[in-house]
């Protein structure tokens, strides 16, 4: 007899989603499924706006990745206005992005995914959240918050808001740096250095006594695909795409973002509004890939800071070949943000940053175009084709939750079998199955999040339809 | 020799809000209110253009009079008495710009005009902060073809300054109103597309007079849009000098 298990919604995430576990006759978790259960339809409505709109229209998507929609975008405009943008505006781009990923990443480690860590996932889920963090680990919750705000005062300083700013345009960006600008985000840059440094030490203190979650959390053999900088180093805004597989063995290698639909497809299913992209020489579903920060140090040879790199060759170590278990999302984010702040020192201290050469101008000089940049979540893909006029045609977004879909789904199954057992439902085992989609900080194209105060309503179904076990909190 | 008692402007006295004012004969309500720095809102109004009275937004009342007049299309009179700020005004405005953001798509966050349009500022000036009337969401039209400039009729709001500054001032009137009604819009030519009018002179003063973002340079982004319109109290200075 089957019977399903139903945790909607799944929380402490960017969206809305919920997760069907399939229990067979014997209680055992068989299948999992994770339902992404909104649909946006910016692909559709954005058709017959101008191109240049683009970036500020699907920044809307998401509060925050914003700048990761306005990357991609902008740089699908430059495409069909077929320029080269001025070095300068790309350097600013970068930092922008950078203050990007350290928001998100800080974010999803501090604000939704230090909770499990440190309370324990079996703790009361009204607590476990970050009031609960703040209560028992003021510091640790303050130097996130203060993490985030750098972050977020970057791209404030920069594109005039935290979020949604309209800055990057096609062509390169709105308005150049100031000096006055450059010297605040220099002035904040230490103190963010040293939270990163503090608390990867921390981390790696910690994540020994989580042997059980790291051999399970979403730890299967995959390919791995990102951008990476012409040396091999990492790469977060453009590049040329590296797949892996699980032995760090590389599968393709300097594939134009251009050319994405050659090697990836799209599947849908019945049971969720979010695409499986697939890797296409493998077949669906076969090729499952992953992307983000896992998968960036999986594909690199190196970071390209010296910090950085530190970490990283620490991280190499943690698996045979690449790194599987999704767990070490954490860990990855962590070096990434550490890279974002070394790297945007670098930047900063570029003798062209304060250039005012920041936009090139053209007209409508292609009728397609692709841009793709790396948002925290992983690999984003902004496709256009306009017309004459440089109205919107048709518009395709791949977006990294998308990406990940297949891979998360494989996850949660891996963690339903480790942890379900029996039709009764026991918290921790629920909050796993939630941690596992929260370790992908999966960005379900919405702003909103809840801080594990959200009803999470679970079900098991018997096959005539009957609730046979239910529990909501 | 004394002059004809015909040329000298009549002198006539008001009162605006409880404030006595002078007015030369043939001033509306809107200029004397202007000139005593009472200011009174408006979206078709622009100093430089003809008056029209077509956004409804000016609408004061006056001691009287069965229903309340547009300031901008009412001439004063000696010893009138002018409310131009109460609650039934503020009620009345509030509903003509509920009415304006319904009628079309008027999405501030993503528009070229963001920050910098009327539109929106007389939304924040009257408090508007709800409409309760359905939103149309009609099907309208973008005209990108014109090599400088972009049409976007989801944020026109009819008060056709377009139409004003092409005749009176450019003098090309390639912009005109066409339909009745909800169904009335701006069009170039017989309705053509822009990029393809005989008349238009790539001036661009329609666009700098645009109230919202409806007409905008191309390649503008969200919020770039910085309407320039420094040329208009110039072009009419000179224009009278000639006279």
């Amino acid at each position: 007899m089957t019977k399903e298990i139903v945790i909607d919604p799944v929380t402490r995430i960017e969206g809305h989603a919920k997760i069907t576990v399939f229990l067979n006759d014997s209680g055992e978790a068989s299948e999992a499924q994770l339902h992404v259960t909104q649909l946006r339809g910016f692909e559709k409505f954005v058709e017959g706006r101008p191109f240049h709109e683009m970036p500020a229209l699907t920044a809307r998507i998401c509060g925050i990745c914003p700048v990761s929609h306005l990357m991609a975008a902008a740089k699908a405009g430059d495409s069909i206005l077929a320029v080269k943008i001025p070095p300068t505006a790309k350097k600013l781009r970068r930092i922008m992005n950078m203050g990007q990923h350290i928001q998100s990443h800080a974010l999803n480690f501090f604000h939704l995914s230090s909770p499990d860590l440190l309370l324990g996932f079996d703790s009361d889920p009204a607590k476990r959240n970050i009031f609960g963090v703040l209560k028992d680990h003021p510091e640790l919750a303050r130097d996130g918050i203060r993490l985030r705000a750098f972050g977020q005062k970057v791209i404030e300083f920069l594109g005039g808001k935290r979020i949604h700013p309209s800055w990057a345009v096609p062509g390169g960006v709105s308005s150049p740096l100031t000096i006055e600008v450059r010297d605040k985000i220099l002035a904040l840059l230490p103190e963010a250095k040293s939270i990163a440094l503090k608390t990867i030490g921390w981390y790696k203190q910690a994540f020994g006594k989580y042997t059980a979650e790291i051999q399970s959390f979403a730890n299967f053999p995959s390919l791995f695909l990102g951008m990476v900088t012409p040396q091999g180093g990492l790469e977060q805004y453009d590049g040329l795409i590296r797949i892996t597989d699980e032995n760090r063995k590389i599968v393709a290698d300097k594939l134009e973002h251009s050319n994405y639909q050659s090697f990836i497809g799209e599947a849908a299913e019945t049971w969720s509004f979010l695409k499986f992209p697939y890797y296409k020489p493998m077949g669906y579903p076969d090729g499952n890939y992953r992307v983000g920060p896992l998968a960036r140090l999986n594909i690199i040879d190196k970071c390209g800071t010296p910090e950085a790199d530190k970490e990283f060759l620490e991280f190499k170590q943690l698996d045979k070949g690449a790194v599987k278990s999704s767990f070490h999302y954490h860990y990855a984010r962590l070096i990434e943000i550490l890279f974002s702040i070394e790297k945007m020192e670098q930047l900063l201290h570029d003798k062209d940053i304060l250039s005012t050469h920041v936009r090139a101008t053209g007209g409508v000089n292609a009728f397609e175009g692709i841009g793709a940049s790396e948002a925290p979540r992983g690999i984003l893909f902004h496709h256009y084709k306009v017309d004459e006029n440089g109205l919107m045609k048709w518009c395709n977004l791949i977006i990294a939750t998308g990406h990940n879909n297949l891979s998360m789904n494989k996850g949660i199954t891996q963690v339903a079998k480790h942890f379900v057992k029996g039709a009764k439902i026991q918290e921790g085992m629920l909050n796993r199955v939630e941690a596992v989609v929260r370790a992908f900080d999966p960005c379900l194209s919405c702003s909103t999040h809840s801080l594990g105060k959200m009803p999470l309503q679970i079900q098991l179904i018997d096959p005539e339809g009957k609730v046979a076990d239910q529990t909501v909190r | 020799m004394t002059p004809p008692l015909a040329t000298v402007p009549l002198i006539l006295t008001l009162t605006i809000d409880g404030q006595e004012v002078g007015a030369r004969e043939g001033q509306t309500i809107f200029e004397v209110a202007k000139e005593n720095n009472i200011p009174i809102p408006a979206l078709c109004n622009l100093e430089g253009l003809p008056n029209l009275g077509a956004c409804r937004l000016c609408v004061v009342e006056v001691k009287g009079a069965r229903r309340l007049l547009p300031a901008c299309a009412t001439n004063v009179s000696e010893g009138m008495e002018v409310s131009t700020t109460n609650e039934k005004l503020q009620k009345y405005r509030k509903m003509v710009l509920e009415l304006l953001f319904a009628e079309r798509n008027h999405t501030c966050s993503v528009c070229v005009s963001n920050g910098r349009c009327e539109l929106q500022g007389q939304a924040q000036a009257q408090g508007m902060d709800h409409v309760h009337v359905p939103y149309l969401f009609p099907k309208q039209l973008v005209d990108a073809s014109h090599p400088k400039f972009v049409a976007d009729h989801n944020r026109c709001i009819l008060c056709q300054r377009c139409v004003r500054v092409c005749d009176e001032i450019e003098g090309a009137h390639t912009w005109d109103v066409m339909g009745r009604g909800i169904n009335s819009k701006v069009i170039t030519d017989m309705f053509e597309p822009w990029g393809l009018s005989e008349s238009c002179t790539h001036c661009g003063k329609c666009v700098q007079v645009c109230p919202t973002g409806a007409l905008f340079e191309k390649g503008k982004s969200v919020a770039e849009m910085v309407k320039k319109r420094q040329f208009l109290p110039y072009l009419n200075t000179m224009r009278k000098y000639h006279e």
